[in-house]
């Protein structure tokens, strides 16, 4: 863990350390987040969830993940 | 007698359509959906708690495979923000009908007719199936229509009043020149408020506070699914004509 750099993304709005190189499908597991209940954007773009596993976040990314909530 | 509820070509059993916001938990919400036998829930979407990993989520109550959810916009005063929303919720789980609120005041909690116009074009084209709750002008309804809506919902009176339908005629003339199922979204109050709805002919209502903010939301819930019946029985039987005099029910000969 030391010896790997940290890169500081925008997560729901709020400052949030990875390991560089971290995709965003790392990002998930380790906020114990079911892909199959949410949606995710990065820098404003949808990503679609097969492409999850690829996508390398970066420093000043911003993401999104939203879910489904009670609503009228 | 077969009086099936279609929207967007789907067939749905009840005309009652149920907001899953206001509740005291999931479980309250859950049992108030099971009692109101309503097919379709409407659901909002909004940002994951990242610091609470334990927190609830509506679908392990609500099971989307077994009741269809209604992404809403509920919230959005832009139709930027009510685009975004409906793509997010069209890629959680490929949910193609969807319900377009775009607000154009925080106190009436009004549409923005302009916005919401421009919005269900834009989703219509991307193959979104386009439910819009909207103010009580036909001339708005029918341009609804006219850019693709599969459902027009204009409020009764303000979303979360209470204050029940205000506007019976314009409601009427929207049902009337309507060529897609017409729902009451808004303003419904109690039991009472949803029969007239249903006795005015519209298709359908969509009901959240006055089943959430009630005492036993539960037993409102179920109130709700007998007064959604009864209203439509009573549109489709077609009422007596009223009379300014009385007219009696027992016969008059041979009176003893």
């Amino acid at each position: 863990m030391n010896n790997l750099n940290v890169a500081k993304i925008q997560l729901n709005g709020d400052p949030y350390k990875i390991n560089e190189g971290d995709s965003l499908e790392k990002l998930l597991i380790s906020l114990k987040i079911q892909k199959g209940k949410v949606a995710v954007e990065v820098n404003g773009h949808i990503v679609e969830r097969k492409k999850y596993e690829n996508l390398i976040l970066n420093n000043d990314d911003k993401v999104e993940i939203v879910q489904f909530i009670g609503g009228g | 007698m077969e009086d099936n509820f279609i929207i967007a070509n789907k067939s749905f059993n009840s005309r009652l359509i149920v907001g899953t916001g206001k509740y005291k938990d999931f479980q309250e919400t859950a049992n108030a959906v099971k009692k109101s036998q309503a097919d379709i829930v409407t659901v909002a979407v909004r940002r994951v708690n990242i610091l609470d990993k334990n927190q609830p989520l509506l679908m392990d109550y609500l099971d989307p495979k077994k009741i269809t959810y209604l992404p809403n916009t509920a919230g959005c005063f832009t139709s930027e923000d009510a685009l975004r929303t409906l793509r997010l919720a069209r890629e959680m789980g490929d949910w193609k009908l969807v319900k377009l609120e775009v607000l154009g005041d925080k106190k009436t909690l009004y549409p923005n007719m302009i916005e919401t116009i421009k919005s269900t074009e834009v989703l219509v084209k991307e193959g979104f199936e386009v439910m819009v709750y909207c103010t009580d002008d036909p001339i708005m309804t029918k341009r609804l229509e006219e850019v693709g809506a599969c459902a027009i919902m204009p409020l009764g009176s303000p979303i979360g009043s209470g204050l029940g339908i205000q506007n019976t005629t314009n409601i009427k003339i929207i049902k009337e020149q309507s060529s897609v199922p017409v729902i009451v979204d808004a303003g419904l109050g109690t039991a009472s408020d949803a029969t007239i709805a249903m006795e005015l002919g519209c298709d359908g209502v969509l009901i959240n506070t006055a089943i959430a903010e009630s005492r036993n939301p539960v037993l409102m819930a179920e109130s709700m699914r007998y007064a959604v019946i009864a209203g439509r029985k009573s549109f489709l039987a077609e009422r007596m004509k009223k009379r300014n005099y009385g007219r009696a029910s027992s016969p008059e000969k041979n009176l003893i």
